[in-house]
């Protein structure tokens, strides 16, 4: 039976989970911020973007969204600062700074 | 009309196979469930069977592939034995926590070590902790009834959970006995179409299979599952009382085997279950009350209405063809007595483990249980509450 799993919290009783814990939609990850796991964080220096898209696949986390061959600002919801886009970026155009912010 | 023939016990369950046509079908070669998966491409080749067979890499795949396909929406199955089934034990956890309705045949064989490759019921056992139903066999007709009952009972929505069918390797699986076949529109009939309500491969209706969960949610989850173990009871006796009208064959949670006036009864499980019964028989000769009881479901553990036949027993000699290596006793010599206390049936119960990896079981040996209980409890006799049959010594 679908239930809309929005409606489930830490207060429900067990006889309304779903079965076997299904979750009834597709991309719920989006909806859970692991941004805030952050300990660095990226700095975009646009000025120094060439473009190339190097970044964006390499991010475990999808958080690098790119629209009309150009690359955008990062999804703060769901990048864990992991650094590997600074360290692949050959322009310097991504800094690595501490804090969540 | 049924089919009178004459086959092994691998042949009845891959006949019951070809007659459900299942969907997917993975699997791996292990002595002596081999013959299943071997039979069931054959099957296919020769176009009996539409089913899509996948040789994986190890058990472990082929129980991964099975609940992939199964959560995608296909009725899926394997077959596995022995070390093959404790390759795939992380998985059989999840088969049954994503409520998966898929269907394992299990050709029971001994776990290592040592190595040996004939029958006991350590895999089986090995496995009862993981939420699957097991249902345990006779003899070939009964792993060719319980086969084909065994989707309707896993694809029940008051049950949704992994099943396995349980029986003996080479004594059942590969000795050739008479069996009654039905023919394959019944078959077909009874187990019907699979048509789950949410499955992976349904545009529009996306769902997520076997999340993680934090401890908020996970007590619940298993509370469930647990829920549906303890329902699936209720739904073994429906299927068992539907596959009587097209077979006229009777089964139940077990078999009471002149039990009812019993004073000796020996509890037993699988194909030396028959070796008991012809104990029986010449005792009764003799004059004395002794019974069977013959246990078919193992998962969920029907402790109450064990309970319930055996309270008016002296004395129950419980059957372990199985070592839990747990200083006290076997699996059933664990969990029979757990019952009998439950339910304050206060008889003798002395356990005792036999047949391990192969070793005969003989009628002898089960006249000799029945005269040891009868000299406890006529003549005081210390009796060694959990022993060895025959142990060489």
């Amino acid at each position: 039976m679908r239930t809309d799993i929005t409606k489930i919290n830490e207060k429900t009783p067990h006889d309304q989970l779903t079965e076997g814990l299904m979750i009834f939609a597709g991309g719920t990850s989006k909806l859970f911020k692991t941004g805030e796991w952050r300990t660095n964080t990226p700095v975009f220096h646009e000025d120094k973007c060439k473009q190339c898209l190097l970044c964006a696949p390499v991010c475990p986390d999808g958080s690098i969204p790119v629209k009309d061959g150009k690359r955008l600002a990062f999804d703060m919801d769901h990048c864990k600062g992991c650094g590997i886009c600074a360290t692949v970026c050959p322009f310097d155009a991504i800094e690595m700074k501490e804090g969540n912010e | 009309m049924a089919i009178k023939e004459r086959m092994s016990g691998n042949e009845a369950v891959s006949y019951a196979i070809r007659q459900i046509n299942p969907d997917v079908m993975p699997a791996f070669p292990i002595t002596p469930s081999t013959e299943i998966p071997q039979m069931v491409s054959t099957y296919i080749a020769n176009g009996e069977m539409d089913t899509e067979f996948i040789p994986v890499e190890s058990e472990h795949s082929s129980m991964s592939a099975t609940i992939g396909a199964e959560a995608a929406g296909a009725r899926s199955l394997t077959a596995t034995s022995s070390a093959g089934l404790a390759l795939m034990w992380e998985e059989l956890l999840l088969a049954a926590s994503n409520r998966l309705p898929l269907v394992l045949a299990l050709v029971n064989r001994t776990l290592s070590g040592p190595i040996n490759i004939n029958c006991d019921h350590s895999d089986g056992m090995g496995a009862r902790d993981t939420g699957w139903i097991q249902i345990y066999a006779e003899n070939n007709q009964e792993a060719y009834d319980n086969f084909i009952q065994a989707y309707p009972i896993a694809e029940d929505p008051r049950v949704h959970l992994p099943v396995m069918i349980c029986q003996d390797g080479f004594i059942t699986s590969h000795a050739v006995e008479n069996i009654s076949l039905l023919e394959d529109k019944p078959v077909k009939d009874f187990v019907g179409e699979y048509h789950p309500e949410e499955f992976l491969l349904n545009p529009g209706k996306p769902i997520a299979v076997g999340p993680y969960s934090i401890s908020n949610y996970a007590m619940e989850a298993k509370k469930n599952q647990e829920i549906a173990l303890e329902n699936s009871k209720e739904v073994i006796l429906e299927v068992a009382k539907k596959f009587k009208e097209i077979s006229g064959r009777e089964y139940g949670l077990f078999e009471e085997y002149r039990t009812e006036d019993a004073d000796y009864i020996m509890l037993i499980m699988g194909s030396a279950a028959g070796t008991a019964k012809q104990a029986v028989d010449d005792l009764r000769e003799k004059g004395k009350k002794v019974g069977v009881l013959k246990l078919r479901v193992f998962r969920p553990f029907p402790a109450k209405e064990i309970a319930e036949a055996l309270k008016n027993c002296k004395a129950v000699a419980i059957m372990d063809r199985c070592e839990s290596y747990n200083g006290n006793g076997g699996p059933l010599g664990s969990e029979v007595p757990a019952g009998l206390f439950r339910y304050k049936v206060m008889i003798e119960a002395v356990n005792y483990i036999y047949g391990l990896a192969g070793r005969d079981f003989t009628v002898g040996d089960a006249c000799n249980i029945f005269s040891e209980l009868e000299d406890m409890v006529v003549n005081g006799k210390e009796v060694e509450q959990y022993q060895y049959v025959r142990l060489r010594k």
